[in-house]
């Protein structure tokens, strides 16, 4: 009850929202927020941590920017490429991948993601540091211009809400609760009969996919791809929102993504801007010490203990 | 008697179009300053860039054509969705008319787009790629203090011409080296030199001994480094201990701050040759403001942040003159006339966005060449102007 | 000719494989730090890079502040870092035990971000430069290139931190315990031995081995606060190719990846950041617990 209190709650604010704040820091807001619930699916809910998810957004990022500039492809079909991108990706990458586990399967992930990144300082068409600039937003449906902000928000967070529904519906369906058996304990899910590796493998490939449509729209919300999506920092900065919000919620990752935006976005400016770093990494170190369920999994177990 | 009264007619409208026009939006001029504050830039740019607008705004008074003037700054990370995030928020919220620094080329493109849109001045100090004032240039966007073009120009033919004909590169691996790279090769070898090969190395690097040693097997007379920041300084360091220097062979750093040099030591940086758009201790003029710079700032200041300031005075000084802030009086106003201060003399905006003014092609002194702390450079030449940058007629710019 | 090997003369490739191999032993002593560490904590300790930087940075503090030469910083400044390293487990990690050891990966990746950050608030992202100690400065021609005796130095000292690594490990009560330790840390403390005490003294050995390397590199590379930034997720590929918590194993690659990634600078200068990431995938894929680790 309290629970879809919230989300209806959490809805009204952010069709609210463009109203008060921003619009396009919102929008950046709903990217990461779509790009840390889709690597929460394979942390929180399969017990693997990727060290590698930005080759996948940044990598969605680039062949949408490409696929909309130089391809003249419609927006929405310039998103879906990229989101299929990540996909084609994430398979590749969770095939070889998928059979490790805990430090091995983060090192593998990051090996694979470095090579990602080597290829797009190198290839011509993401180009290099300077990055893809001037992508445009395009027109959605050939009607509504995305150039307006509003428009724009409003298409975003369509796109957030229905991947965020998809994600809450894999999570409470019968796979997912396969996968959480399997991340509680392997062995007996391979007891139970289930084909482990394959359960892993989809959710890892889902997980990708998703992290590449969060990419692929902001490259169209920015209008620019850039190696700062694929550079390994961006794996570590995910791992630290969805932690920030609580691992294995739902909710968790994108109230992390919300605070850390946020965070960025105070501080960028004001007289602490050259302590930027520095208060992520203190923020880390308290989250790790005593706030390891996150936001709002330590809401959730005060919730349950009060009531 | 009637074409005196046509003319003051004319006059009339003029002076009427002129105060329509001679409004400032939102009676404020504010300038958005984004900076690299905490990364690998932040020594050339950063804090120092800040102080260097502030000071810019202060010497005018703080208000010009009667409003006050504000700055905002952020840290841009060297990242392009941040500077584009902030740049437009800025431009669509906070009501700022110009924006100012921007170092690393992929943030001024990233705020050049924004700025197209917007129809707002851009003031680059910071980047530098010749692509801004060429393929990506933008009728409001003006390069200030240097350029990938400029280096090459001041650097390249400077030692080809003193004997340093045959050239191997070292060159990071990215957009930035690969253009330096072509621009000097295409100086050198105009020049009747020859280049022998290059090596890409990844960016950053952190052991350039093996970079150094091919450099050296390739017998070229010149390593041309065609990197910058902390490659440069390490490439540096690695072609000191490797004898590469005292095996007859020069070093030309093609892209080298004060900076960079105060950070390695005169003791390994002596008699490098590199280009400068500013030296702090020129005449008394850069010498007064200068030393200004440093008491606030605790260091001497790069041609990026003078390059700040003399581009934020500029630019409010186009304002007091216009008494306006709209973006294509201002421009006009800037292209009509040479800026003339302690850090340009004579120095003239064209229509592509270079800003033409003389470069100085300087060698590093050695220990006991170095009278006190900064005391750095011998200049050995001045570049003029038009010789640094080329010509109007060059410019891919599409707008010029 | 035939006496070109792929296009290279010999001599070259000798030259190149001999750097790699300085690079390697370099990769040898902070992998090494990194593999104690994961043996006795399980901890993927991604503060290794900037206590690297810490170490470079000591030596050159002391070498300013204090006036300390090179030789004394090379003994003085581990001991400092490795000290700082000890209350960092102390306070900090010691209060993970019992939870997922990605925690501790996490802990360690915050920290390096706050001593960085730092650290360019302190000193500027263009760092201090550090001369070549006095005794060690010139070189020798050896034919097919020219050595700078302190590459040769920066070798001998490697193998010999690794030589003494190994000894302690292998050879002294300590190292048994420490072993045991990785192996049943609860059956240790049954016979009595401190094992929390254990754990802070190796975590501060693997940290004074990083600051040991900090310290070689600083008369070569600029001293500055991102030094180590990049250098981390390279160190750490050489562990997991080695196998994690491998002595051997950390030595062994680390010296083998320095040779690759020689090569790969004479023959394609582009890919040699990212070599070691292939490298490191092919044998995850196919050798999961690393080249000398026991089981994964």
């Amino acid at each position: 009850m309290t629970t879809k209190l919230g989300y209806a709650a959490a809805l009204l604010l952010l069709i609210a929202a463009p109203f008060f704040v921003y619009p396009v820091l919102l929008m950046k807001f709903l990217c990461f927020a779509l790009f840390a619930c889709a690597f929460n699916l394979i942390l929180g809910f399969g017990g693997l941590l990727s060290f590698g998810h930005a080759a996948f957004f940044g990598g969605a990022a680039y062949v949408a920017g490409h696929a909309i500039k130089v391809w003249g492809l419609p927006t929405e079909l310039g998103i879906l490429a990229g989101a299929a991108a990540a996909g084609v990706m994430g398979l590749a990458a969770g095939m070889l991948a998928i059979r490790r586990q805990g430090i091995y399967f983060a090192m593998i992930t990051l090996a694979l993601a470095q090579m990602a990144y080597f290829l797009f300082i190198s290839a011509p068409f993401t180009g290099g540091e300077n990055g893809l600039q001037g992508v445009p937003r395009g027109r959605l449906l050939g009607m509504i211009d995305l150039q307006d902000n509003m428009a724009m928000y409003y298409f975003t967070l369509a796109i957030f809400l229905a991947a965020f529904w998809l994600i809450a519906r894999t999570v409470h369906s019968p796979f997912g609760q396969v996968l959480r058996a399997i991340r509680d304990n392997e062995p007996r899910a391979v007891s139970l009969g289930y084909d482990v590796e394959r359960y892993k493998l989809q959710a890892f490939v889902l997980s990708a996919t998703l992290a590449g449509l969060a990419g692929a729209l902001k490259t169209v919300v920015f209008q620019l791809a850039s190696l700062t999506d694929a550079h390994w920092h961006m794996s570590g900065e995910v791992v630290l929102m969805t932690l920030l919000g609580g691992v294995g919620t739902i909710a968790g990752p994108a109230v992390g993504a919300g605070i850390i935006v946020a965070l960025q976005n105070l501080l960028a400016s004001g007289p602490l801007s050259a302590w930027v770093p520095v208060v992520l990494g203190v923020i880390f170190v308290i989250c790790v010490l005593s706030f390891r369920r996150g936001v709002i999994g330590e809401l959730r177990a005060f919730l349950q203990k009060s009531f | 008697m009637k074409t005196l009264k046509t003319l003051a007619l004319g006059a009339s409208t003029l002076a009427m179009a002129a105060s329509a026009s001679a409004e400032i939006s939102d009676g404020v001029v504010k300038i958005g300053l984004l900076t690299d504050m905490s990364g690998t830039y932040s020594d050339l740019a950063g804090p120092g860039a800040v102080e260097a607008a502030k000071m810019a705004i202060e010497d005018i008074g703080g208000t010009v054509a009667g409003v006050p003037v504000e700055l905002v700054t952020a840290d841009h990370q060297n990242k392009a969705d941040i500077a584009a995030n902030k740049a437009r928020e800025w431009g669509e919220n906070e009501q700022v008319d110009a924006f100012a620094e921007l170092v690393t080329t992929s943030t001024a493109m990233a705020v050049f787009e924004i700025a197209k849109q917007q129809n707002k001045v851009v003031l680059v100090s910071g980047a530098a790629s010749s692509p801004l004032t060429n393929d990506a240039c933008i009728p409001s966007g003006i390069h200030y203090t240097y350029s990938t073009t400029a280096l090459a120009n001041g650097t390249g033919k400077a030692v080809v011409a003193e004997g340093g004909d045959t050239w191997y590169f070292l060159t990071a691996d990215y957009a930035f080296g690969q253009a330096l790279e072509a621009d000097v090769t295409k100086v050198v070898e105009a020049a009747g030199g020859k280049v022998l090969g290059s090596i890409r190395h990844p960016f950053p690097a952190s052991d350039f001994s093996s970079f150094v040693l091919q450099a050296q097997g390739s017998g070229a007379k010149v390593i041309g480094l065609a990197n910058a920041g902390a490659d440069t300084t390490n490439a540096i360091k690695a072609a000191n201990e490797f004898g590469l220097v005292a095996a007859g062979q020069s070093l030309a750093a093609l892209l080298m701050f004060i900076t960079d040099v105060h950070a390695l030591g005169l003791e390994t940086a002596q008699g490098i040759q590199l280009t400068t758009g500013f030296y702090w201790d020129m005449d008394d003029e850069t010498r007064a403001w200068s030393e200004k710079f440093m008491e606030r700032t605790g260091s001497m200041p790069s041609m990026v942040q003078a390059g700040v300031y003399s581009s934020v005075s500029f630019y409010l000084k186009a304002i007091e003159a216009t008494g306006s802030d709209d973006t294509d009086t201002v421009m006009e106003w800037m292209r009509d006339r040479p800026i003339d201060d302690f850090f340009a003399k004579g120095g003239v905006i064209r229509s592509d966005g270079r800003m033409v003014h003389d470069m100085y092609l300087a060698r590093v002194k050695s220990p006991a060449e170095s009278k006190g702390p900064w005391d750095y450079y011998d200049i050995v030449r001045t570049i003029p102007g038009e010789e640094a940058y080329g010509t109007l007629e060059e410019s891919t710019c599409p707008t010029k | 000719m035939l006496t070109d090997l792929l296009g290279f003369p010999p001599q070259v490739l000798f030259g190149q494989l001999l750097l790699g191999l300085i690079n390697g032993a370099f990769y040898a002593v902070l992998s090494l730090g990194l593999a104690v560490i994961f043996g006795l904590l399980n901890i993927v300790n991604f503060a290794h890079g900037a206590l690297y930087m810490l170490g470079a940075f000591s030596a050159w503090g002391l070498a300013t502040f204090l006036g300390l030469n090179y030789w004394a910083a090379l003994i003085v400044a581990p001991v400092l870092v490795g000290g700082f390293g000890m209350l960092i487990e102390r306070f900090l990690l010691r209060r993970l035990a019992g939870v997922d050891h990605l925690y501790g990966l996490l802990l360690t990746f915050g920290l390096a971000l706050v001593i960085e950050g730092v650290f360019i608030k302190l000193f500027g992202a263009s760092g201090q430069p550090y001369p070549t100690p006095k005794a060690l400065t010139g070189g020798i021609n050896l034919g097919f290139m020219f050595l700078p005796w302190y590459r040769g130095w920066v070798v001998v000292a490697s193998l010999i931190a690794c030589g003494v690594t190994w000894y302690i490990f292998e050879r002294t009560k300590i190292g048994a315990y420490l072993r045991a330790g990785t192996e049943n840390p609860k059956l240790l403390q049954a016979f009595g031995v401190n094992v929390p005490l254990l754990t802070t003294l190796a975590y501060g050995y693997g940290v004074g081995l990083a600051a040991f390397a900090g310290v070689l590199a600083a008369p070569i590379t600029q001293v500055s606060p991102l030094m180590g930034s990049n250098l981390i997720i390279v160190v750490f590929a050489v562990v997991v190719i080695g196998g994690m918590g491998s002595i051997m194993g950390a030595v062994v690659t680390g010296l083998g990846m320095g040779l690759i990634e020689g090569l790969t600078k004479v023959y394609w200068p582009e890919a040699s950041a990212t070599v070691i990431f292939f490298v490191m995938a092919i044998v995850l894929v196919l050798r999961p617990a690393g080249l000398f680790g026991r089981t994964a």
